[in-house]
């Protein structure tokens, strides 16, 4: 690796990969290596397939062309076993939240533990009770999915994505659809996390003060260009980007 | 991960990761629960949360207990950890006393009927209003339920209807030859299933096919709050979407049920014919015997059972609760509903007809 420090491994690879559906392209060529520990952004406006990528980099959405490397395992080469241990050291926070209607926020933590641990009941729970009080919910362990609000919805996914002490976390969109104070207190929370447990971010948002808020670097992603427009230190691009989406997204400017 | 020999004192080495607490975590816990120990730390490479949750269960498992030596890299984790298993646990519900609970389940039990004699009374106001100004309805939403509860459903109808007037004429078809009485297959047959087994058997599809559509349809829209959208856009959901639907109910259970009664009129027939008795004589033992009251004391009872399969599974999804598995609860609710109810109604409609003399 030609990279000079170690902290400057790289977790996530992605080459030259382009992704759509039929004749609609979302984006190609799109090339950027995630390093261990950082938070790494995705933005770019609704639509432009941030969501996309973010699926096709977990081997959810199949890429059109080009190669996924997490951890040194290829996502799409790999299957059965390989796959599985894969699986088990990322987590997902997804955009609806996705957590199951039927069971408490304390249950729905449970379950990636019950799948994949050995771990008894009485462990789990407490394992589970710790994982809900890491993200500030312990009040609401027993409380059904349905009966919490937005800001504790994604909380409760990203503590069930938390659940097997993942390296790697996926979030899309943590704090849209959230007033300011809430998507500040989950900035706080991501931020905290990477630094106590060194996981690695990567997160999906559209939300200026969050990208500047939390992120290390970025890729913007565009819908006319198709592909990366930018990438690096958000709060440099912001300053110094002379491209003009760019400049409009970080000065809040119409374009 | 290894655990070292020390007296009262246990040292932990190497990565204290999920994998390695599940493994520990029995062998742990019962140290920790025998007698006061010590965890020394000083040998761990990393730990995750939820080893840092086995180290501090552990301490809290036993008097005494405690963690030494943490390395600095270990330590954010394990703060970060004790604050989350800090905060107070939730209080688990409380049960209530036997008495209390009998209590609670007939006031609920109570509320449910008052609530559902209420349902009803609105019902009947929305539909007195929209006969008084009969354009508010809307023609297209009744015609699109009539298809779908209607002529949709013919074809089972029709399947089982046939069957059922196969399985009946034969069933009686035997024992009577006996006594040289198989040409009262028909009256016996024909009097079933235009009097009860008709709407009944009628009554079952639609609860089945269409009672649980409805209740599934609006549990989702009210799961997903547009009911109350719809209110406050100050449209009544009841004359949108219960009215139109109970009128499908109650326009489509008589064709249902006349459709059953003739499909299975069709299936004794052919018994019949396969015993040697040619159309003609069933034809004219039918209309011998059988009057159009028969007829059409089954297919007015059909109306009301259509009334009350359709009203139960729209009630069932506005009334749906939270979550997904609300809709499933509310289409149950519907089907089973639906199902005691035309039996109760089946009963009533008996005695009323044996004191009018129908
Ligand atoms: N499963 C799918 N089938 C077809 N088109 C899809 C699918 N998922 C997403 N799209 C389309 O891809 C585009 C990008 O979607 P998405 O990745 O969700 O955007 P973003 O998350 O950036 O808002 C949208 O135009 C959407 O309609
Ligand atoms: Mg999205």
């Amino acid at each position: 690796m030609s990279e000079t420090t170690v902290s400057a491994e790289a977790v996530i690879r992605c080459e030259g990969i382009a992704a759509g559906f039929g004749s609609n392209i979302l984006f190609r060529d799109v090339t950027f290596d995630v390093k261990r520990g950082e938070v790494f952004v995705i933005l770019g406006g609704s639509g432009c397939g941030k969501s996309t990528l973010l699926k096709l980099m977990i081997g959810l959405v199949p890429p059109l062309a080009g190669r996924v490397t997490i951890l040194d395992t290829d996502v799409w080469a790999t299957e059965g076993k390989a796959r599985l241990e894969l699986l088990k050291r990322i987590g997902v926070m997804w955009q609806q939240g996705a957590l199951f209607g039927s069971l408490t926020l304390l249950e729905n933590v449970e379950m990636p533990l019950a799948e994949h641990t050995s771990l008894s009941a009485a462990a789990r729970a407490e394992v589970a009770r710790a994982k809900l009080g890491l993200v500030g919910l312990s009040e609401a362990a027993s409380r059904l999915p349905s009966e919490v609000s937005g800001g504790m919805l994604k909380r409760a996914g990203v503590a069930r994505a938390l659940a097997l002490d993942p390296p790697i976390l996926f979030l899309d969109e943590p704090s849209a659809g959230l007033d300011p104070i809430t998507s500040a207190g989950l900035d706080a929370m991501i931020r905290d996390l990477s630094r106590t447990l060194g996981t690695t971010f990567v997160v999906v948002t559209h939300e200026l003060a969050s990208i500047l808020a939390i992120g290390d670097r970025c890729i913007m992603l565009d819908k006319e260009a198709k592909g990366v427009i930018a990438e690096g230190d958000p709060r440099r691009l912001r300053e110094e980007s002379t491209q003009p989406t760019v400049r409009a997204f970080f000065r809040r400017e119409a374009a | 991960m290894t655990v070292g020999p020390e007296a009262g004192v246990l040292a932990l080495s190497g990565r204290l990761d999920t994998q390695a607490a599940a493994v520990l975590w029995p062998k742990l816990m019962a140290e920790a629960a025998g007698g006061p120990v010590v965890l020394d730390l000083a040998g761990l490479t990393a730990l995750d949360t939820t080893g840092a949750t086995l180290l501090l269960t552990a301490e809290a498992a036993g008097h005494g207990n405690a963690l030494r030596g943490a390395p600095p890299q270990v330590t954010d984790v394990l703060d970060r950890v004790r604050a989350a298993l800090a905060a107070p646990r939730p209080k688990p519900e409380q049960r209530l006393p036997l008495l209390a609970r009998i209590g609670r389940t007939s006031l609920n039990a109570g509320r449910g009927v008052l609530d559902g004699i209420g349902f009803i009374g609105e019902l009947a106001l929305v539909a007195l209003g929209t006969l008084l100004r009969p354009w508010r309805l809307r023609g297209g939403e009744v015609l699109r339920h009539l298809d779908e509860a209607g002529t949709r459903a013919f074809p089972l109808t029709l399947l089982l209807g046939f069957l059922l007037g196969v399985i009946l004429a034969f069933q009686s078809v035997i024992p009577l030859r006996r006594f040289g009485a198989e040409i009262f297959v028909p009256n016996l047959v024909g009097i079933s299933l235009l009097r009860e087994l008709g709407p009944l058997m009628a009554g079952v599809i639609l609860a089945g096919r269409t009672g649980s559509a409805y209740a599934a349809e609006l549990g989702t829209m009210s799961v997903n709050e547009e009911v109350a959208a719809l209110r406050i856009m100050g449209v009544d959901p009841m004359a949108l979407l219960v009215l139109p639907r109970v009128l499908a109910g109650i326009l489509v259970m008589p064709v249902l049920s006349l459709v059953l009664t003739l499909a299975g009129l069709a299936g004794m027939a052919l018994i019949m014919g396969l015993f040697g008795f040619p159309l003609t004589t069933v034809t004219q033992q039918l209309s011998q015997w059988l009057e159009l009251s028969d007829m059409l004391g089954g297919l007015f009872k059909a109306c009301f059972f259509g009334l009350a399969i359709a009203a139960i599974g729209c009630r069932a999804g506005l009334g749906a609760g939270r979550g997904p598995r609300a809709v499933g609860d509310a289409a149950t609710a519907a089907v089973v509903g639906g199902i005691v109810s035309i039996i109760l109604l089946d009963g009533l409609f008996a005695v009323l007809y044996e004191k009018i003399g129908v």
